[in-house]
């Protein structure tokens, strides 16, 4: 395991999706209301780019025929078989307990401190007065 | 096939009504008036579905020498009751009268079908229990049928065709599934179809062979409709019984709607779990017929993909002609598993029968 | 179920040194009027003022909404600069046939096809012309690419000259006889359209779909696509249970024909159900000489798309037993929500043997491909 900085704070917007490529793997990290998530790109089902899916809230029901939606902007839906997973945990939403979309500790550390090391910061050039998202994997 | 030990359950024969005629003295004085001034106790409502004389519908030797398979309650006493021995039997009606397009005339003779049961065969063999025959496809007489007969702990089920109107999860049929969950009543789902639309989505076959092997189909279509419209959620106590469906296209059933469910669940989000899960705490099936597999290994395989030893019910389906002897039960399965067949799962699925 | 989740991309293994068959492919149009250069004057006109007129009550959408955008694309195949999913060959390219080494492709365009089409002399003129885009705008460009032969199944006469014009023309691989026309397949009113398929030697792609008007399920319509994608597999059933039942093989025995995106694992209980209740019933169908699942064996071969996924995958390796191994054959869907990845559909390994049948040497034969 190494800390790689993978973005600046105020380059990925809430809603959005920054897709990186760390230790050979393609990594999605998404912005939920300023909280940041990172979930590998590839669903867990057929393989599909996972992170090229749209963004969701989830649409739920107390009983049949009333509708609601929660979690607003917290669900990713598969792009194919449109499987929806938990942008927080990487759950889906169908078999939580077995079927995951691998997950990544993400944290959003200032520049002073990555200046300290060890970090990877392969492709984004770090200053002091910045924060940085930073991906362990 | 091997013959099933005493005591068992038989959760599908078929006592036949004898004629039209049968009916006169239980519908009520306009429903008898009406009746024969139209001159319909001389017509033949039989269910195009089940015609009498197809050898899958009659075994040979439980053919009658006069009158329709089933017709006579001694006859199916000594094939059925006694040569089995079991505890008890449930009869299932398959007359046409829940298919005549007039809702109330529907309604009048699946009342009088209902008491004939009653005092014909329920009050002469203590053996015999009954599925309340109703006018399906007008959902509030049903549910008002189902009250009536309810009171009767005799009654044991409800009775509808898996091909009728609209499809049976549909929120119009709900005054069904409501009746029956109040009334601790399996709603029991038997093949064959009402004909408002053709067996297959393809149209209509040629053969009656073909119509048989759609059956199974239905049942899917059913079972796809029950769970999708959220009747296991709406009615959480609810049991369905598939009756005469064959049995083994269940897993490949689960598979696939499991499939559709994962990607298109969000249409349907009252699901908070999955088909094949809704299907084994709800859903029953009878034994006869079995669409056995050649060899024992696969019979077993398709056991254990269905991975639920509660779902299947013993049934000779009498007098249709699914084996020969008493050989009702497919060879190969493990000894547990047929007690639970023979009596345990009946028992748990029909609470009315102690 | 449990699912590996492995953290790198697997290179494309095996599958793609074998060179793949996929044998259900999608071109779209870019619009409807991409069939205008192969319509005379009075269709076109007919397209422009009446269009098309099926069985259903919207005029341009199936009858069942879908879940995803474009009735049910995948997400991530529309083209940059525009247009409908799988109407794009560079993307195409680079999404399937590229990346899988897709040997061959066998199409199955949907839209614009005039098999459901009430007016035949129209659903005529549509199919002809929806061949004629098939086999300029996508096998001149492409030559993985092979053509299905469109044809509407209610005008016997149009649909045998559209075969007989396409025999000996190596783009065309295939009829795509449409699955629910106004009555089952078996039905004789089509027996002189199965006999012309096999006369010119084409293989039959029954691909599901259409509109019949018939409600999905014998027991009336759904409410929900939840309801409809899984109705899928009856269909086929009903498909298979009229071919073999009114005796299509027994007349026309060397009939090859392919269920296409109806998944496989219903086919062995179906096989058992028709052996079983045809020895009851045997004096009613007096012109069948063997029993059914003996026709089957015979004259059907199967598409494995949507694969089923079994509650214990390796449960799919006894089904593809009972069927065998040699009738199966691999397809995408692409570029459908429900497609298949070749590399991540099979959630068992199959034997080697065994998965190049499936993914390339079944097909090759069956379409009569060239290695």
């Amino acid at each position: 395991m190494a800390r790689h900085v993978v973005a600046t704070v105020g380059e990925i917007a809430p809603g959005s999706c920054k897709i990186v490529t760390v230790r050979g793997r393609e990594i999605g990290v998404f912005n939920v209301k300023d909280e940041y998530y990172a979930l590998i790109n590839r669903c867990p089902h057929e393989g599909a780019d996972l992170c090229l899916g749209p963004v969701i809230p989830r649409f739920e029901s107390d009983r049949v025929g009333d509708y609601k939606l929660t979690h607003h902007g917290e669900m990713l839906r598969c792009p194919w078989h449109g499987w929806e997973f938990d942008i927080k945990t990487g759950q889906s939403w169908c078999h939580p307990d077995s079927v995951k979309a691998r997950s990544y500790p993400v944290e959003v550390v200032p520049g002073e401190a990555l200046a300290k090391g060890p970090f990877v910061a392969e492709t984004v050039p770090v200053i002091i007065e910045q924060n940085y998202i930073v991906l362990d994997v | 096939m091997s013959t099933p030990a005493p005591g068992a359950i038989d959760c599908d024969i078929h006592p036949a009504l004898p004629s039209m005629r049968t009916l006169l003295p239980y519908l009520d004085d306009y429903w008898r008036a009406h009746v024969q001034m139209r001159g319909l106790e001389r017509d033949n409502y039989t269910a195009s579905a089940f015609p009498p004389n197809a050898p899958i519908n009659a075994r040979p030797d439980w053919k009658p020498a006069a009158g329709a398979p089933g017709s006579d309650l001694s006859t199916l006493q000594s094939q059925v009751l006694d040569t089995f021995q079991s505890r008890y039997a449930i009869c299932n009606v398959l007359h046409g009268a829940p298919a005549i397009f007039s809702e109330d005339l529907s309604a009048a003779f699946c009342r009088a079908i209902n008491d004939w049961m009653r005092v014909e065969w329920l009050d002469r063999d203590p053996r015999l229990r009954a599925s309340i025959v109703v006018p399906m496809h007008s959902p509030d007489l049903a549910a008002k049928e189902i009250e009536r007969c309810a009171a009767d702990p005799r009654f044991v089920q409800v009775l509808v065709w898996e091909m009728t109107e609209i499809p049976l999860g549909r929120r119009i049929n709900w005054p069904i599934l409501r009746a029956c969950e109040t009334h601790d009543l399996p709603l029991g789902v038997h093949a064959g179809s009402s004909y408002r639309h053709p067996p297959t989505n393809l149209g209509w076959p040629s053969y009656y062979l073909e119509d048989y092997v759609s059956w199974s189909t239905g049942f899917a279509g059913v079972l796809n409709s029950l769970i999708s419209e959220g009747a296991f959620v709406e009615f959480p106590r609810l049991k369905v019984v598939l009756m005469e469906s064959g049995v083994s296209w269940l897993p490949a059933w689960m598979w696939r709607l499991n499939k559709t469910w994962r990607g298109v669940r969000a249409e349907v989000p009252w699901l908070d779990k999955s088909p094949a899960e809704y299907a084994r705490e709800h859903v029953r099936l009878t034994i006869q017929p079995f669409d056995t597999p050649p060899k024992v290994e696969q019979l077993l395989k398709i056991i254990e993909e269905i991975d639920c030893e509660d779902m299947l019910l013993f049934s000779t389906d009498y007098p249709h002609w699914h084996f020969d002897g008493t050989d009702a039960v497919p060879d190969g399965l493990p000894e547990r598993l047929v007690k639970k067949i023979l009596v345990d799962n009946p028992l748990k699925t029909y609470s009315r029968l102690t | 179920m449990n699912v590996t989740v492995a953290d790198r991309r697997p290179d494309n293994s095996s599958q793609s040194k074998l060179g793949i068959v996929d044998c259900d492919v999608h071109p779209y149009m870019k619009s409807p009027a991409d069939l205008d250069p192969y319509l005379s004057e009075r269709w076109r006109q007919h397209r422009q003022e009446i269009g098309a007129r099926t069985r259903g009550p919207f005029a341009a959408a199936p009858n069942f909404p879908r879940m995803s955008p474009g009735t049910g694309m995948r997400h991530d195949a529309w083209p940059k600069n525009g247009g409908h999913p799988g109407s794009d060959l560079p993307l195409m390219r680079e999404q399937l046939l590229d990346p899988f080494d897709v040997a061959y492709g066998l199409m199955m365009p949907l839209l614009g096809r005039g098999g459901d089409e009430r007016n035949v002399e129209f659903g005529a003129a549509l199919a002809h012309a929806a061949n004629q885009w098939e086999a300029e705008v996508w096998c001149d460009a492409e030559p993985r690419l092979k053509a299905g032969i469109q044809i509407t199944t209610e005008y016997t006469e149009a649909a045998i000259k559209e075969i007989e014009l396409r025999a000996g023309d190596r783009r065309f691989t295939h009829v795509m006889v449409p699955p629910r026309g106004l009555e089952p397949l078996g039905r004789r009113r089509y027996w002189k359209i199965l006999e012309a398929c096999a006369a010119n030697g084409f293989s039959i792609a029954l691909h599901l779909g259409g509109t019949s008007g018939h409600p999905s399920t014998g027991g009336g319509w759904p409410s929900f696509y939840h309801e409809e994608h899984p109705s899928y597999p009856q269909s086929k059933e009903a498909l298979l249970t009229s071919l073999v039942v009114e005796g299509v093989f027994e007349h026309i025995p060397n009939l090859r024909i392919a269920l296409v995106e109806g998944g496989f694992a219903w086919i062995p209980s179906l096989c058992w159900r028709l052996d079983k209740h045809y020895k009851r019933l045997k004096a009613e169908v007096p012109h069948l000489k063997m029993l059914p699942s003996e026709y089957v064996r015979q004259n059907i071969w199967v598409t494995t798309q949507p694969i089923e996924e079994p509650e214990k995958p390796e449960d799919l390796l006894a089904t593809c037993e009972w069927i065998g191994w040699d009738r199966i054959m691999f397809s995408t869907d692409y570029p459908h929500w429900d497609q298949d990845d070749p590399r991540y559909a099979f959630k068992v390994p199959l034997p080697e043997k065994e998965k190049r049948m499936i993914f390339r040497d079944n097909a090759m034969a069956f379409y009569g491909l060239n290695a």
